[in-house]
């Protein structure tokens, strides 16, 4: 039987969000040099809250916003049992010279992030990249990448699951900590 | 649905609607990556591939050798010209040789109808048909409906005309089973003696007058003549093929609709259309060979995907 556990409730959830992109604003400013990558597909919804959050509510003008696919560049290609299905990249600005911030709603082993930065340099080179969590799964990682803003750090082991559910996608922003 | 329905693509009889769902889909993807300043992923790097060309070939050749370079997968090459081929090798012993290098797919064009499926009963690598004879042309096929796509928004429920030697044409007889499997109607405009008997057991139409043809159609696909493989003569002349099946400018002038003008290559400009038609907007010929590259990026990803 799956045990269900809230980890985040909708009004933490709303908490969290607002003290990363204070964080950001604190860190980047204007955003003139700084542009937003979504990770396809779980960190769009992240990215596309944290968007509007700095253009609607900090008053944050044009915040540039892409979305990367790391489909073609993971490492386990052909080690599963089903084909890798791919989704749409949408970068439609240069990147060259760019404070990247990528954006995904768990860090768990690390390699998607790992495939991200490889992905990265098909489209030149930023001058750095950072990461921003929702959810940092400690102890957990195979690779050493760590976020640079993070909104909660859980310890859990790795037969359990934690779920991001955003309100687009109906009911509420929660997230959850699934067990068997 | 996010695998194909089969290990090999052998012909486009042999796949599901939904294969070419998929096919275009993943395409879709790959036609962003290889418009992107690297245009590279490191999907395949430890699959090989042979290209087997029994056959002369410009343009398949390359779109193939590109697309395989772009998944980064290692290619070997191999043509017939150059080869134990012309010292009596059998087929199944040539291959046989370069699989046992290691091989994972072979993409391989042979001037035998049915090779590839004759092959695929005798080896285990994946086997990618590049065409075999008058038969099949699947990754053409592919590329021709998903430039339709591209350019009509949709293949179903489009009108195509398919115009010139169609009795010695591979892509022809791909492109009836592509489009029908899309859900749009196919027509076959020629000389008598260049359609094959019986070809409307296919669903497909024929008509002699090129005119009516065009008038009915969205898109024309025009093919050449095949030369090289008349061993008789067909028509008069090529003049009066010309006259009797070549688009002209003027003729797609006076139709009172734009009919796309499609070309699998190489052009006989001045033959089958004139240059100014080739050149015009409303050919999409270069398209085709851009979307060449992507479509075979999804058939060789998602085949090497099923490779255990």
């Amino acid at each position: 039987m799956t045990k269900q556990k809230v980890l985040l409730s909708s009004k933490e959830v709303n908490i969290i969000l607002h003290r990363l992109t204070s964080q950001l604003i604190e860190k980047h400013e204007d955003f003139s040099n700084t542009v937003l990558i979504g990770i396809q597909p779980r960190g769009v919804f992240l990215a596309n809250r944290i968007k509007s959050l700095l253009e609607d509510f900090y008053k944050v003008p044009n915040v540039k916003l892409g979305l990367l696919d790391i489909t073609f560049f993971r490492d386990d290609f052909r080690r599963g049992d089903k084909t890798l299905e791919a989704n749409t990249t949408t970068i439609d600005f240069i990147i060259e010279d760019k404070n990247v911030i990528f954006i995904d709603d768990v860090l768990y082993t690390g390699r998607s992030i790992s495939a991200a930065l490889t992905a990265m340099q098909s489209f030149g080179r930023p001058k750095d990249i950072e990461l921003l969590t929702l959810i940092d799964r400690r102890f957990s990682r195979h690779l050493p990448i760590q976020p640079n803003y993070k909104g909660r750090q859980v310890d859990v082991i790795n037969e359990e699951k934690v779920v991001v559910k955003w309100a687009e996608n109906g009911g509420e922003d929660t997230v959850y900590l699934i067990s068997k | 649905m996010s695998e194909l329905s089969v290990k090999h693509l052998l012909g486009i009889k042999y796949i599901q609607p939904k294969d070419i769902e998929l096919i275009f889909q993943t395409a879709d993807h790959f036609k962003e990556v290889i418009n992107r300043p690297i245009k590279k992923v490191p999907s395949l790097r430890d699959i090989t591939i042979a290209n087997l060309f029994f056959e002369n070939s410009t343009r398949t050749k390359l779109s193939f050798e590109l697309a395989e370079k772009r998944l980064s997968a290692d290619v070997i090459n191999f043509s017939a010209a150059q080869s134990s081929v012309k010292k009596g090798e059998t087929l199944i012993d040539t291959v046989n040789n370069i699989l046992s290098m290691k091989v994972d797919m072979v993409v391989m064009r042979h001037p035998n109808p049915g090779a590839g499926v004759f092959l695929s009963k005798h080896i285990n690598a994946s086997i990618i048909n590049a065409g075999d004879g008058a038969h099949e042309h699947p990754t053409q096929a592919l590329l021709d409906s998903y430039s339709i796509r591209e350019r009509l928004g949709e293949v179903a429920g489009k009108n195509v005309v398919i115009v010139g030697d169609i009795l010695h044409s591979r892509v022809a007889l791909s492109n009836i089973f592509s489009l029908q499997k899309q859900g749009a109607n196919v027509k076959i405009c020629g000389p008598k003696t260049l359609i094959p008997k019986h070809i409307e057991k296919l669903g497909v139409t024929v008509e002699t007058n090129l005119r009516k043809a065009l008038e009915w159609a969205d898109v024309a696909n025009m093919l050449r003549i095949q030369n090289e493989r008349l061993d008789i003569s067909y028509f008069p002349s090529t003049r009066e093929y010309t006259q009797q099946y070549g688009v002209t400018k003027d003729l797609l002038n006076s139709l009172n609709k734009e009919v796309i003008i499609m070309h699998p290559g190489p052009i006989n400009r001045g033959v089958e259309i004139t240059s100014d038609v080739a050149d015009s907007d409303q050919a999409i010929i270069l398209n085709q060979v851009e979307n060449g590259v992507a479509i075979r990026m999804a058939i060789i990803y998602l085949l090497a995907s099923k490779i255990k």
